[in-house]
């Protein structure tokens, strides 16, 4: 069995040294368009670890009872129904955030990062490994969405989750809220990561 | 007039990869060069067209009736991937010089959000009917292609360009992307 150390490694990668959106460029769709404000990125992020943790666990627990040909369909499936819950309960209990993300919480089905973590990871380890990764992953995937979210609200509405600090009137980069701004503020904070964790290495 | 009107609104007003962010995995994934970005933006045609007629064949012949609309998203990220293995053997069989071009590029298309997110968008369309929503499919997969065959261009003469240590790769190319999306959004008000 894996020890405890090995865990916290396990938990910790996503967070920092392999996170998914500025290591792996991992889920970039969603990064990149429902991030105009911090609270969508932290909505979307929260959602898409809820489907990566019960996929992470559901993979992991069925794995050997499917064929390793038709694992990827499965996953596919498995990975949809989880998506649908999250559809149908932010439709009935937050539809202001559903709205807002829109046609982003079906594609949660697409994003990248879950299928990969339930074809690379979950799908060759245990339960305890496979849900301390998803919510490392998870975790990273919510942060660097979040942050991203906070820098373009600061940037584009003189903002932060919707408390305004400067005064009505006052002129800000528009820019970073519409869809150009996505690209360039996710390419400084990359540059910004890169140099970060260039330092800690 | 209104096939028009969603030709451009598609491909330049509201670009399905500049302004709406679907499909960004392959845009920044196959550009770098113009030879296999011309290769993905032709499956990417050719399946969308067909997935968006299945999909919406599907919703409103089957899962309306049946009031089974909540499996949306399950049946058609399904049907999408069978479209996409049939698609493949089919082009195999029949056509072995288009399955060179396009043969490596359709595994990967499972997972392109842009085919999903235009079989979504296709049931959202006003007065809708199977050959709008067939046009609309079309028109963004046009606009999927002229965005990567554009930002595969700029990649290429990036290559040569000197760039600072710390933006190289994914930096540069986030940017580069950027100020295409702004180009893109001067014709915002277009339609």
């Amino acid at each position: 069995m894996a020890n405890t150390i090995d865990q916290k490694q396990n938990f910790l990668k996503g967070i920092v040294k392999e996170n998914p959106i500025f290591v792996m460029l991992l889920g970039m769709c969603p990064t990149l368009g429902v991030t105009s404000s911090a609270f969508n990125g932290f909505g979307m992020g929260v959602a898409t670890l809820f489907v990566l943790l019960m996929s992470n666990t559901v993979v992991s627990l069925v794995k050997s009872q499917i064929p390793s040909k038709v694992r990827i369909p499965a996953f596919i499936i498995i990975i949809a129904s989880f998506v649908t819950i999250v559809e149908m309960v932010l439709e009935a209990y937050i539809p202001f955030l559903y709205e807002q993300l829109g046609i982003f919480i079906p594609l949660i089905v697409v994003n990248c990062l879950i299928l990969g973590r339930a074809e690379a990871f979950a799908s060759k380890n245990d339960l305890k490994s496979s849900v301390l990764d998803a919510l490392g992953m998870g975790l990273g995937f919510v942060l660097a969405l979040t942050v991203l979210g906070i820098t373009r609200e600061i940037l584009g509405n003189g903002s932060i989750f919707d408390y305004k600090f400067v005064s009505e009137d006052a002129n800000t980069f528009i820019l970073f809220i519409l869809p150009p701004g996505a690209f360039i503020a996710l390419a400084y904070l990359s540059i910004l990561f890169n140099k970060l964790t260039a330092k800690t290495a | 007039m209104d096939y028009i009107v969603i030709l451009i609104a598609a491909v330049f007003v509201n670009n399905i990869v500049l302004s709406q962010f679907l499909g960004i995995c392959p845009f920044l994934g196959v550009s770098n060069k113009i030879s296999t970005s011309v290769g993905m933006a032709g499956a990417v045609m050719f399946v969308m067209t067909i997935a968006t007629t299945a999909t919406y064949l599907l919703h409103n012949y089957i899962l309306l009736p049946a009031g089974l609309d909540y499996l949306r998203t399950i049946t058609f990220i399904l049907v999408i991937a069978a479209l996409v293995q049939m698609v493949e053997i089919i082009l195999k069989k029949v056509s072995p010089p288009l399955y060179q071009a396009l043969g490596v590029f359709l595994p990967l298309i499972t997972t392109n959000c842009a085919v999903l997110g235009v079989a979504i968008l296709a049931l959202g369309l006003e007065n809708s009917s199977l050959l709008k929503a067939v046009f609309f499919a079309f028109s963004n997969s046009l606009g999927f292609g002229l965005a990567l065959i554009v930002f595969a261009s700029i990649r290429e003469y990036l290559e040569l360009a000197n760039i600072p240590e710390g933006m190289k790769g994914v930096p540069i190319n986030l940017l580069v992307a950027g100020l295409l999306s702004l180009a893109f959004l001067g014709f915002t008000g277009l339609v």
